[in-house]
């Protein structure tokens, strides 16, 4: 048997262990700890907000506590999310979610509570592209817009000069100014000049940005599936892959080694979505030589964007709709934009004078805030993406990728990828 | 007093009334705890998910109509299915050979008096206590097709980069090798415990007649461990089915490859139920691949039991 000093202890840690059940039982379910609404919110990535922004919230709602909690990646924050909302329990009070998830989303959308009309009459409306895809058939918005993906050209001014092209930004958005085959024309002087760098850095990127600015490339909006059949759709791949091994870093986006190859100047340019920014800063920090151009093949694009979201879970729609509305007012976008780079989608944030002011060190000084605004005024067209849009994305950079890495043709991909649209219906 | 006796009397029969029904049932009641969990944790999910498998079924839609075997006809119609399990049975060849013979050579040098025994010992079975996310985090980065660890040690010696993610056979490699790293350690402290297990008097016998190291190994150390390095074989093929936190994270994609190439049954389940939310079929992988291991369970049991019969006859 225990001796009994022993005993008493073991007692003694269960007897606590027991109370400690019983006193953190109370707090969750209760909901306020001295009598404040306790929040959760749950982002991924870097959306920018930083503990001084929550802190200015809780300051401005003296009634309001806020935990923010992190996930490390958009993936693991998508099955968290779709596992919980399937579960009916679990989520936080205020969720984010990325932009390629609404066309899912959307058939769901009362699972979530809608923006409330106070919302945009006070902090104003969004931008059409960001409002879109997450409006329901209704005319409700099922989530707050945080960020847009404006998109610019990210350059080496280093290696352009190497190939004897001007690197100034102004004089690199004069020789870009055009469409994509100015663009590619552009690449293959830079090609004849260049030693070891290619233009771009792979081709899933280019083909994905010229399919951002079709109206419909690869569904309509009455769910008729018409990727393989769409002739747009197929010249772009095939134009694409056309001039690919001349000016391809042939890099697939996300891997390892495109990360490297942001750091050793493998390429000279790459689309440059606003968030974009702090990836290569964050993959090149000692490369002084990136800078962003105020240009886009064809006038403008789009590449993604993000959202908050107040689930229907939750106990506190009331609290849980100011802070959304909170985060994603003007200012909050502004401040956020400056720490991590997405870039604010409420039209308000384009009258406000901080945001022409906000610069970027890293790259070269350029007028980040200035650049990004016209950018977004450029955008035309944008892809209407509906609920089998991530699936058809995902085929087309697998066909891409099987002809960049030499193991098929680009007839023998294109085929494989109408097949697996096929099995889509 | 004639009520005092049939009182006693009555309770003689109760108690041993009780005592026969303690005999009778009380060891039902005692392995009654398993069940309950298993019915609980293995069985109710099992015959949940033949039920989903059986009907249109959305992660968040919820129960759709009655589908009957459709689920199963259009996933077994699948190139995707069949390329998933040809690559599940790759990998894990590619995997468990390999493995048995690293784990038995360590498992054989940690047999002999080593200084600090138990320090080897838990040395081998660290990367064990690694998360296989970490492991696979690491491992790929090392698996880079261009500025991969792995491809500029071969540069360095003049060897042609291996396309690692655009190749069949060396993405398989690569994942094989994740989960090698985790496992190998453990199955070597198991073989350990087998050859420990093996009687002192052989060696010393063998001694006696004047058999080297390498001859004592062969003839004494291998025939005697083979119950043992069936049992490992067994644990591996069933992890070896189930491949998945390699496969998914070898990528950031996580769709198994431009053209499949690393895309495993399980990886496969996982990408119907949470990237398509397509539960009903998903759920037919998972009874499929149920299927498919009890097969490959049978088969193991038929080999190995038709090695030790032939190791009886032997004798």
């Amino acid at each position: 048997m225990f001796p009994r000093k022993k005993m008493t202890a073991l007692t003694a840690i269960a007897a606590a262990g027991a109370l400690g059940l019983v006193l953190s039982g109370c707090s969750p379910d209760a909901g306020n700890q001295n009598g404040k609404v306790q929040l959760t919110l749950s982002t991924f990535g870097n959306f920018g907000y930083t503990d001084k922004l929550i802190e200015q919230f809780e300051a401005e709602h003296p009634n309001i506590d806020v935990t923010h909690n992190i996930a490390a990646d958009g993936e693991a924050a998508r099955s968290n999310l779709f596992t919980k909302l399937a579960a009916g329990s679990g989520l936080s009070d205020v969720e984010a979610i990325e932009i390629n998830w609404t066309t899912e989303l959307r058939q769901y959308a009362d699972k979530f509570h809608p923006v409330p009309g106070e919302d945009i009459a006070e902090y104003g409306d969004w931008v059409d592209f960001q409002k879109k895809p997450v409006t329901t058939e209704d005319g409700e918005l099922f989530a707050y817009g945080v960020a847009i993906g404006p998109s610019a050209i990210c350059y080496r001014g280093d290696l352009l000069e190497a190939a004897g092209l001007p690197s100034a930004p102004d004089e690199v958005a004069a020789l870009l100014k055009g469409n994509w085959k100015h663009y590619f024309e552009v690449g293959q002087k830079f090609a004849a000049g260049s030693k070891d760098a290619k233009w771009f850095d792979s081709a899933e990127s280019i083909y994905d940005a010229t399919i951002q600015q079709m109206a419909n490339p690869y569904e309509k909006e009455d769910g008729t599936l018409i990727a393989a059949s769409n002739p747009e759709v197929e010249k772009a791949f095939r134009e694409t892959l056309a001039v690919a091994p001349e000016l391809s870093a042939g890099f697939d986006q996300w891997t390892d080694d495109w990360y490297t190859g942001m750091a050793s100047g493998d390429f000279a340019t790459m689309m440059c979505p606003s968030w974009m920014l702090g990836l290569i800063e964050g993959a090149a920090p000692d490369v002084k030589n990136w800078n962003v151009a105020n240009v886009f093949p064809n006038g403008g694009g789009n590449a993604g964007g993000s959202y908050l979201t107040v689930p229907k879970q939750t106990k506190h729609p009331e609290e849980a709709a100011q802070l959304a509305s909170w985060l994603t007012a003007a200012p909050q976008q502004i401040e956020a934009f400056k720490v991590a780079g997405p870039f604010p989608g409420r039209v308000q944030a384009f009258d406000s004078p901080k945001l022409p002011e906000v610069t970027s060190e890293y790259f070269n000084g350029a007028p980040t805030g200035e650049i990004f605004t016209e950018r977004t005024q450029a955008i035309k067209d944008f892809a209407f993406k509906g609920p089998r849009h991530a699936q058809i994305t995902a085929a087309a950079s697998s066909a891409i990728s099987r002809v960049q890495s030499g193991n098929q043709t680009t007839d023998e991909s294109w085929k494989q990828f109408v097949q697996e649209i096929e099995s889509l219906k | 007093m004639s009520i005092l006796q049939e009182r006693t009397q009555q309770n003689k029969k109760k108690r041993s009334r009780a005592a026969r029904w303690d005999v009778k049932y009380s060891p039902y009641i005692f392995i009654l705890p398993f069940f309950i969990l298993f019915a609980l944790v293995g069985l109710f999910p099992l015959a949940y998910t033949a039920w989903v498998s059986l009907n249109e079924w959305s992660l968040l839609g919820g129960q759709g109509d009655f589908a009957g075997l459709d689920n199963f006809t259009s996933v077994l119609n699948e190139r995707d299915f069949w390329i998933a399990l040809r690559n599940t049975l790759s990998i894990f060849v590619i995997q468990v050979v390999p493995q048995l013979i690293i784990a038995t050579v360590i498992a054989a040098a940690l047999d002999r008096n080593l200084r600090n025994a138990t320090f080897w010992r838990m040395a081998v079975l660290l990367p064990y206590v690694m998360m296989p996310v970490a492991v696979a985090l690491i491992f790929s980065n090392m698996f880079g097709d261009r500025y991969g660890l792995v491809n500029n040690v071969l540069g360095t010696f003049g060897l042609s980069p291996v396309a690692w993610h655009n190749d069949v056979l060396a993405s398989h490699v690569a994942i094989a090798t994740m989960v090698n790293f985790r496992w190998t350690g453990y199955a070597a402290l198991i073989l350990l415990a087998g050859m420990q297990a093996i009687p002192r008097d052989y060696y010393e016998a063998a001694t006696i007649d004047g058999a080297g190291a390498f001859r004592q190994f062969f003839s004494i150390t291998l025939p005697q461990l083979k119950p043992t390095a069936i049992f490992v074989v067994i644990t591996a093929t069933i992890g070896g089915l189930q491949i998945f936190d390699e496969a998914l994270l070898y990528d950031l994609a996580g769709t198994g490859g431009p053209d499949k190439e690393w895309l495993t049954l399980t990886l496969y389940l996982y990408n119907l139920g949470w990237r398509d939310l397509d539960f009903g079929r998903a759920s037919a992988v998972a009874w499929l691949l149920f299927l498919i291991i009890v097969v490959i369970g049978l088969l193991n049991l038929f080999i190995s039991s038709r090695i030790s019969s032939s190791q009886g006859k032997r004798k």
